[in-house]
């Protein structure tokens, strides 16, 4: 409809082909796309190329060969991953510690931004969020520093457990403690920071709706059941999507920082598997059959769950 | 008008007893919170200071015990920490200063509505934050390059951030007004001369953000020097932090002098505290004066995005 209310005018005048003018129109910007360029390059080289590298996973690799030349294997390596003893642990080890920082990580920011919101003392408000917030700004080896430094036999937390008589338990070396300490030191430092965005959404529900709730006798309680939880629903839903669609994507870094031989059980999960296989192990096509595997499940869960959000709340991420 | 606004406050402060309580518990949940998150850091600084055995008995909880710098004596001996110092300041600033110039360039072109493309573009740019080749084909690209083992790795492999791109791309798109463009144009403007003079100086904020954005993670970035440098006179402070915190080998050059294998603990614990301090100082410093940057950084990604 549009293009047909353009194109007739334009063809009284004279006949452009439609071609050319978008030609005329990239060269009289050419200097916007040559600001363009060194970003697309960038694209192409660091995240497109290693896409296609992406197939040495169906290879024996060969670095003297490269991707092109070395010979093709199939599924041979995602074959010995699947049937090899760490499979299921690896797996289970993933899936298990992203699903608890979902489920802990999620709501816990939405609690925390409808509760700051309903303070008046705006000091005080300001006051907690400079605190909450200054946590996401510390590096994750400082982080996982204090965690080794506070959870030693004799660090703060067990000089504390002691003075209720109790005996000092070895946190780092047991395979049991990795996981409630990845998660609670998560949320010790991203809590706040992941607040603002629903604090931002609060702070866009209008004045009026509180003052007539208010009007009508509604309590602070009620307010937030009614008023603030369907104002910050469609913001919570876009950012669970992306955090289910990134469920596969746990940190390495936490996890390698935190793992000892004595815990490396419970926290050995698949990025930091294929960091040990692939580069310190030099086994490239296997570790990259491995990523690979994450990367779908990640991409499968990603797809099903906008699905999912479209149907129920009719908005996802595309 | 004075009457409306009296009436407004003593609408919003009318209380029944059900809100009165509901005001008391979340005031004590927040303050508690405040201070689940505050204690470690400042047990920490006064940890740093305190006497190392006080801290080993637990005698050390609300003020420093037996102050004492020799934990901060031995930390600035220490060649590393210098060395660590010095490379990170400098991959901050030189990768801060790429990623910023690419980024921003990138977001003007692309917040461009006669751009022809610009939707392919940020498709192509968008699809990486969800699927992505992997570690694994990752390295041998940067391998390939000959980048491994020098400064490269840590900055070029990380030259744009999405996410960034989009949040300088839609504070571009409604901030600088179509009209703009247009009488500038009219004037004979040309694009270069127009994001030059009249956008880069309408957009010191976004400036501002991306800068702390990047220098943030340039300064925290850890994996990267993990991976591609072997070199150890090249490594960042965060890098010699892990050798320090986590595999706890602050004992060969920091503690050689000491006797006992138990004080030698216990001051090793002591250099921990103070090496936690050292490596937070810029940032701690700086957080007052530049949250409310990251504040805003995170807003307008997050609402107009």
């Amino acid at each position: 409809m549009e293009t047909k209310l353009r194109a007739l005018p334009r063809r009284n005048v004279r006949s452009v082909p439609k071609v050319n003018s978008s030609w005329k129109k990239v060269l009289h910007n050419y200097e916007l796309y040559l600001f363009l360029l060194p970003t697309l390059i960038y694209f192409i080289v660091f995240h497109y190329v290693p896409m296609y590298g992406v197939l040495i996973a169906f290879q024996d690799y060969m670095p003297t060969l490269g991707v092109s030349g070395s010979p093709w294997v199939g599924f041979e390596h995602f074959e010995r991953f699947f049937n090899s003893f760490q499979f299921w642990t690896l797996l289970e080890n993933t899936l298990e510690l992203s699903v608890l920082q979902l489920l802990f990580g999620f709501p816990l920011p939405i609690m925390v931004a409808l509760l700051l919101n309903q303070l008046r003392n705006q000091r005080y408000k300001k006051f907690v969020q400079t605190v909450i917030y200054a946590p996401h700004f510390i590096s994750v080896v400082v982080l996982v520093g204090m965690v080794y430094v506070f959870f030693s036999p004799n660090g703060l937390i067990n000089n504390f457990l002691m003075i209720f008589g109790a005996e000092p338990v070895h946190f780092m070396s047991q395979a049991g403690w990795f996981k409630p300490l990845y998660i609670s030191s998560g949320l010790w430092q991203e809590t706040g920071w992941a607040a603002i965005i629903y604090l931002a959404a609060l702070a866009g529900v209008s004045p009026e709706v509180h003052e007539a709730a208010i009007m009508d006798g509604a309590s602070k309680w009620q307010r937030i059941l009614h008023v603030d939880i369907p104002a910050i629903l469609p913001t919570a839903m876009i950012l669970l999507v992306l955090s289910v669609g990134n469920l596969m994507n746990i940190g390495f870094e936490k996890a390698y920082l935190m793992q000892t031989p004595l815990n490396v059980s419970a926290g050995e999960i698949i990025p930091t598997y294929v960091y040990k296989v692939g580069l310190q192990g030099a086994q490239y096509s296997f570790a990259a059959a491995v990523g690979l595997f994450n990367a779908v499940i990640n991409f499968i869960l990603l797809w099903a769950v906008n699905r999912a959000a479209k149907k129920l709340s009719g908005s996802g991420l595309w | 008008m004075t009457q409306y606004v009296m009436n407004r406050s003593k609408l919003w402060s009318r209380k029944s007893k059900e809100d009165k309580i509901f005001d008391l518990i979340n005031l004590l949940f927040l303050t508690t919170l405040s201070l689940v998150v505050l204690y470690p850091l400042y047990f920490i600084i006064i940890a740093s200071i305190s006497n190392p055995d006080s801290v080993y008995n637990g005698d050390v909880w609300f003020w420093p015990q037996g102050i004492t710098f020799e934990g901060y004596e031995r930390i600035f001996q220490d060649n590393r920490i210098w060395t660590g110092y010095k490379n990170t300041v400098l991959y901050t600033v030189v990768g801060t200063l790429v990623n910023v110039t690419l980024t921003l360039m990138a977001a003007y072109a692309l917040s461009r509505k006669d751009l022809v493309g610009r939707n392919f573009f940020m498709i192509l740019f968008v699809f990486t934050m969800f699927f992505s080749g992997g570690l694994i084909p990752t390295y041998l690209v940067v391998k390939n390059l000959g980048m491994v083992d020098t400064m490269w790795a840590l900055i070029i492999p990380k030259a744009v951030a999405v996410w960034n791109l989009i949040v300088a791309r839609t504070f571009f798109q409604s901030t600088i007004p179509d009209e703009l463009l247009e009488s500038a144009k009219m004037d004979g403007c040309s694009n270069t001369k127009f994001f030059l003079k009249i956008v880069l100086p309408l957009s010191k904020p976004i400036i501002a953000v991306m800068v702390l954005f990047y220098a943030v993670t340039h300064w925290n970035s850890f994996f990267d020097a993990l991976i591609y440098l072997n070199n150890e006179d090249k490594y960042p402070l965060q890098l010699i932090l892990r050798s320090i915190l986590i595999q706890n080998e602050a004992s060969a050059s920091m503690v050689g002098d000491v006797e006992s294998f138990a004080a030698q603990q216990r001051i090793a614990d002591l250099i921990k505290y103070g090496v936690i301090i050292v490596a937070a100082i810029p940032l701690l410093v700086l957080y007052p004066f530049i949250q409310k940057y990251f504040v805003k950084g995170a807003l307008i990604g997050s609402i107009k995005g």
